[in-house]
């Protein structure tokens, strides 16, 4: 085996970036398409933004901040070579993800309860308003969950590479190419919850 | 290779920033619950706009990694301001 491999950190870096920039312009898409739905039916809009829940939604948004935060931690971590509190700290960031999926759940549960969600009879009852108000919050939210989803698979990937010792304090360029995309789901959300839950 | 000119950010970076992101993701609950009308909308999302500045800087690196990075991304804000604006001023004019 050669002892030399060839890496190229900023690179790989690169290409992060430049995938990050593809989900910048596909979201970028969707808030258009939201802000013209919210033109044309405001009053809609605005009956229906009332009935999210400011508090789960502030909630989420302060879970994931604080999982941006532990993920950002753990790269100077194991720049430190503390390798333990890396992992815990990419613990703690899981931990969050699935915690932020929870609520999501209970959220989107009441809503079902309620015959809230996309091709109901209920919310076709409503009128046109509703429907798109609904159809893109779970479009959008039900997206960027799954974006949690990866996030948090790529993140695990990631900390069984820190276990066996391939990433390490000379090598981390994939813990950061992973902390990026996290940023990149937690920056969704940034603007995803005032568009949807404070903006009524 | 020069992989890495391995730039340590300290931990108390972070929770600073985090504190931060939370003071201004409360102040923007409360804005927005009290009534503001047309300015609620702008309030909501010049904060958002100033924690993702700080997300983007801090949490990802920007301002201590290779300016191209940042540049990169001034652009591609541009261009997504660039296609909301045109876009809006089309159907706010119809």
């Amino acid at each position: 085996m050669a002892a030399e491999t060839h890496r190229d950190d900023l690179a790989s870096k690169t290409g992060m970036w430049l995938f990050l920039f593809t989900e910048m312009l596909f979201f970028a898409g969707l808030f258009v398409v939201y802000s013209v739905y919210r033109f044309r039916n405001p009053e809609a809009f605005h009956l229906a933004a009332k009935e999210l829940s400011v508090p789960i939604g502030t909630i989420n948004t302060i879970i994931l901040l604080i999982s941006s935060t532990t993920i950002a931690m753990s790269i100077t971590a194991l720049q430190k070579k503390n390798k333990k509190f890396a992992l815990l700290l990419i613990g703690i960031t899981i931990f969050l993800g699935i915690a932020f999926l929870v609520n999501k759940y209970f959220e989107w549960g009441e809503h079902i309860k309620e015959h809230i969600y996309p091709g109901s009879p209920v919310l076709a009852l409503r009128g046109q308003g509703d429907v798109l108000f609904y159809g893109l919050y779970f479009f959008m939210t039900g997206l960027h969950a799954l974006h949690i989803i990866i996030g948090l698979v790529f993140i695990g990937f990631i900390a069984a590479k820190i276990v066996k010792n391939k990433i390490d304090s000379e090598s981390f360029v994939l813990l950061e190419n992973s902390g990026l995309y996290w940023h990149l789901v937690d920056l969704i959300w940034i603007f995803l919850f005032p568009l949807f839950y404070l903006i009524t | 290779m020069e992989n890495e000119k391995n730039h340590i950010i300290p931990y108390r970076t972070f929770l600073y920033v985090l504190a931060l992101l939370i003071v201004l993701t409360l102040t923007s609950v409360t804005l927005t619950q009290i009534s503001l009308g047309a300015f609620t909308v702008a309030a909501a999302l010049i904060i958002a706009g100033i924690k993702s500045t700080f997300v983007l800087a801090i949490f990802m690196h920007l301002k201590f990694e290779n300016k191209m990075f940042s540049r990169a991304v001034v652009g591609v804000i541009l261009l997504l301001a660039a296609v909301i604006t045109i876009t809006l001023l089309d159907y706010l004019n119809r």
